[in-house]
């Protein structure tokens, strides 16, 4: 496998093959979101407790899902920054942080929207809540970390020791609603078990999570690449490139 | 020639706790924020004890958690400045212990006299009599581990111009596990329950971040000095 992957250390290699995943991954996550979108907020059936407002679960749990995910991303990226020095993994962490604090701040917003309805309230300093929010905190000082140093690969080490540091927060997330028994509901899907939701309610859920997916995959092969061309711009290639001489 | 590790961690030590006496501010201008403070919620929320009573816990660990902060800067940027730091991670001896005994004379300078003067303060906010042991308690185990936390962040904004608004940034929200598990602990001794399951938890907590912390201040020392 690493002879595989070894071509792929190489920006000018890995720019061109990100840019050829792009147009991939775009058109699966929109047909993918087309999909899952009419089929949640249309056709799929109302909850027995919670009505029409149960619908907006389908971009709350993906958002939500992708925040950590994007974020146990970005530290795997960090292990590989700080242990095998490579320059490229710095540069997708710097592409990663700003989409997943997206993501963690859209997750937060359509969980205020969804229990203005159900519990009355806004904002509840429940722990999966705070939790989340940490997140956001997490996620704004790496990319203010980030944008600190004038150097940008001083920048990325800095970015990725402090996002390595920051990963303890994602299992106090995903257990908070175990180990605290607040008002946020407990988990409706389960990788091991049979989710708690009906079939119908569950497939238009997973097809919009991997629209999602793709999208977040697409959104981060375009700042990959915009990262990797601003980290290289003094290299011949780049100014190739830049030239319209290369392809 | 090659000194124990005993030697290098005491000598640092020594070394750190003289500067501070030295330069006395830097021991007192953090403990005179913090009480400052704390003497401000009362004016700003109104002086019913009833009110204070409730939250005084907060209060204080809020306060304390700032006074770190505030105090943090001078952990490696002194040295930072003079070259010494580098020097001291040119030298043989492991990065590990040099960290840890910076660490502890920061948590001696700071730490302990927060610990000293926090009763005092309980007064001022009138705070539930069952309380002050539990306030101690997680005192005694919590500021150590805002030292050690603290002190990633430090050493990743040692080497910018402007790293003291980017350091609160970046350590709060590394500090809010501790401050959720110890008002927690305060509340549950006013109200005369068993509080030994978060004050196991500030424990985890810092023995955890003792033994991973030096790793990563370590680190991201090596990068800010470059």
């Amino acid at each position: 496998m690493w002879k595989w992957l070894h071509p792929y250390a190489n920006p000018e290699i890995s720019y061109h093959f990100s840019g050829k995943l792009i147009p991939w991954f775009s058109i699966i996550s929109g047909l993918l979101l087309v999909i899952g979108m009419t089929i949640g907020l249309a056709f799929s059936p109302a909850d027995y407790q919670q009505g029409d407002s149960v619908r907006i679960f389908y971009l709350h749990v993906p958002a939500a899902m992708l925040s950590m995910g994007i974020y146990l991303g970005m530290a795997i990226a960090a292990v590989s920054a700080l242990v095998w020095q490579l320059k490229l993994a710095e540069t997708s962490i710097a592409a990663l942080a700003p989409i997943g604090a997206t993501f963690t701040a859209i997750a937060l917003f359509t969980g205020a929207a969804w229990g203005k309805p159900m519990w009355g309230t806004w904002w509840i300093w429940d722990a999966r809540l705070t939790s989340e929010l940490i997140l956001l905190f997490l996620y704004l000082g790496v990319i203010a970390l980030q944008n600190a140093f004038e150097d940008k690969s001083l920048g990325g080490k800095a970015a990725s020791v402090l996002a390595l540091v920051g990963v303890i927060n994602l299992p106090i997330i995903h257990y908070s609603v175990e180990w605290w028994n607040t008002l946020h509901q407990g988990a409706t899907v389960s990788k091991f078990e049979k989710p708690s939701m009906s079939t119908d309610m569950f497939i238009p859920f997973i097809i919009s999570l991997f629209g999602f997916a793709f999208l977040v995959a697409s959104l981060v092969c375009v700042r990959f690449r915009a990262e990797i061309i601003a980290r290289n711009s003094m290299r011949p290639w780049v100014k190739a490139l830049v030239n319209g001489e290369n392809k | 020639m090659q000194i124990s590790y005993r030697e290098t961690f005491l000598t640092i030590l020594k070394r750190d706790l003289l500067i501070a006496l030295r330069h006395r501010d830097d021991i007192v201008n953090p403990l005179l924020f913090f009480v400052i403070v704390v003497s401000l919620f009362p004016l700003g929320i109104g002086p019913a004890s009833n009110t204070l009573m409730k939250i005084a816990p907060g209060v204080i660990w809020v306060a304390a958690l700032l006074s770190t902060l505030l105090s943090l800067e001078r952990l490696f940027k002194n040295d930072h400045s003079d070259g010494s730091l580098e020097q001291m991670l040119l030298s043989p001896c492991p990065t590990f212990i040099l960290v840890l005994a910076k660490i502890t004379a920061h948590w001696l300078i700071t730490g302990l006299p927060l610990i000293i003067i926090a009763p005092f303060l309980g007064v001022l906010l009138n705070l539930h009599q069952e309380s002050y042991v539990a306030l101690m308690l997680t005192l005694l185990l919590g500021t150590p581990v805002l030292s050690l936390l603290g002190a990633i962040g430090v050493a990743l904004t040692v080497g910018l111009k402007k790293g003291g608004v980017l350091l609160s940034l970046l350590v709060l929200p590394l500090y809010i596990p501790v401050l959720i598990f110890a008002t927690s602990a305060i509340d549950a001794a006013s109200m005369n329950l068993p509080y030994n399951g978060q004050l196991a938890i500030i424990a985890a907590l810092f023995f955890g971040s003792l033994t991973l912390a030096p790793f990563a201040v370590g680190s991201a020392l090596k990068v800010s000095t470059n």
